[in-house]
């Protein structure tokens, strides 16, 4: 029974939407919460030391990207819209590191 | 008909120039600007990092524990808001109003935990137990530096040495670029959910929220999502990098 209605409404969504399933974006906040349970399940392991940037970088970056894939939808939707978005973030960074570097962040 | 098919699209397949919706790209142009806002706000936070002369500092203000239930709640509030977005792709009205109600109260939660933060940090009091500090060396190296600077003050004959020194925009370097950020972020929060109370009021109107204008919610989730992907970063950047010890 549950499996028909979950048939059904990927069916219905996919239909009308083109957009990921409700059990989709389930799994999504699933998979959200667990790397934000690995995130500061990992802080508190002081041996890491200065390893722990690398990995907080990757696992916030992941996080980021699952949200404006599937819950913004850039996966699903047309290619300009990404553009723009990481194209401001493209900026963003360099902006963030030219202020870093100009500050002697670095050094 | 054929607009409220290109809206159920994601607003492709417009009669526009790109064919794409142009309020959809103006949005998307929008918060690719607002990353920039963003990154410099941040990249100013890393700047002046460590640079603070007098305290308070991230370790003797955040709590880890604290700040991780506000970010899971804001995550949660995404969640709820593409459900609130497919409820009203299938023609549910009263699914959309009740994922959107909920995305609505969550970040309105989240708000709660940020005001919460910002008064204990203002009122932020040192608190020093002298006996223990007297008796037990250990407990000094347990100190944060902030709170160090004043064991001095445990002179014979006090017990207890409690005074307040809170963290204000004014306080310190730290101070002045963690609320700027903070509380641009939750500007941002309060706009949202803003919008996503007037999405929910005018639900209720004759033509106010319907399947054919999915697009006006597409609108608010991007603009809601974009603040959640903003405190990803800021949770990792100014908190879990701000008092991590071997950083």
């Amino acid at each position: 029974m549950a499996e028909q209605i979950q048939t059904e409404t990927q069916s219905d969504s996919s239909v009308h939407t083109g957009h990921p399933t409700p059990l989709t974006y389930f799994k999504v906040a699933m998979t959200l919460s667990v790397i934000t349970a690995i995130e500061v399940g990992i802080f508190y392991i002081e041996d890491l030391g200065l390893g722990i940037i690398p990995i907080l970088v990757v696992l916030s970056t992941a996080k980021f990207a699952m949200v404006a894939m599937f819950y913004m939808h850039l996966r699903y939707d047309a290619k300009l819209f990404t553009g723009f978005f990481v194209g401001g973030l493209v900026l963003a960074l360099s902006i963030g590191l030219s202020v870093l570097a100009l500050f002697k962040f670095f050094a | 008909m054929a607009h409220a098919e290109a809206a159920a699209h994601g607003g492709e397949h417009e009669e526009t120039s790109t064919g794409l919706n142009h309020r959809k790209l103006l949005m998307w142009a929008f918060l690719g600007s607002d990353c920039m806002f963003f990154g410099s706000l941040i990249a100013t936070y890393v700047v002046y990092f460590g640079r603070s002369k007098v305290g308070p500092f991230p370790e003797d203000v955040f709590s880890i524990p604290t700040t991780s239930v506000s970010t899971f709640v804001l995550l949660m509030s995404s969640m709820s808001m593409v459900l609130a977005y497919a409820a009203l792709n299938r023609g549910s009205i009263k699914g959309f109003r009740i994922w959107i109600a909920s995305t609505a109260i969550m970040g309105m939660t989240f708000l709660a935990f940020q005001v919460f933060e910002f008064t204990d940090f203002a009122n932020h009091e040192v608190h020093l137990d002298c006996v223990e500090i007297r008796t037990n060396e250990a407990a000094i190296e347990e100190l944060t530096d902030y709170e160090k600077t004043f064991v001095d003050e445990c002179v014979e004959g006090v017990d207890e040495f409690e005074e307040q020194h809170g963290l204000t925009p004014r306080t310190n370097l730290f101070g002045t670029t963690f609320f700027t950020l903070t509380g641009f972020h939750g500007a941002h929060v309060t706009l949202g959910v803003i919008w996503l109370l007037s999405l929910l009021f005018f639900s209720f109107t004759r033509g106010g929220v319907t399947p054919a204008r999915s697009l006006d919610v597409d609108l608010a989730a991007l603009y809601w999502h974009f603040v959640d992907v903003v405190w990803i970063v800021i949770f990792t950047v100014v908190y879990l990098f701000g008092v991590f010890p071997g950083i």
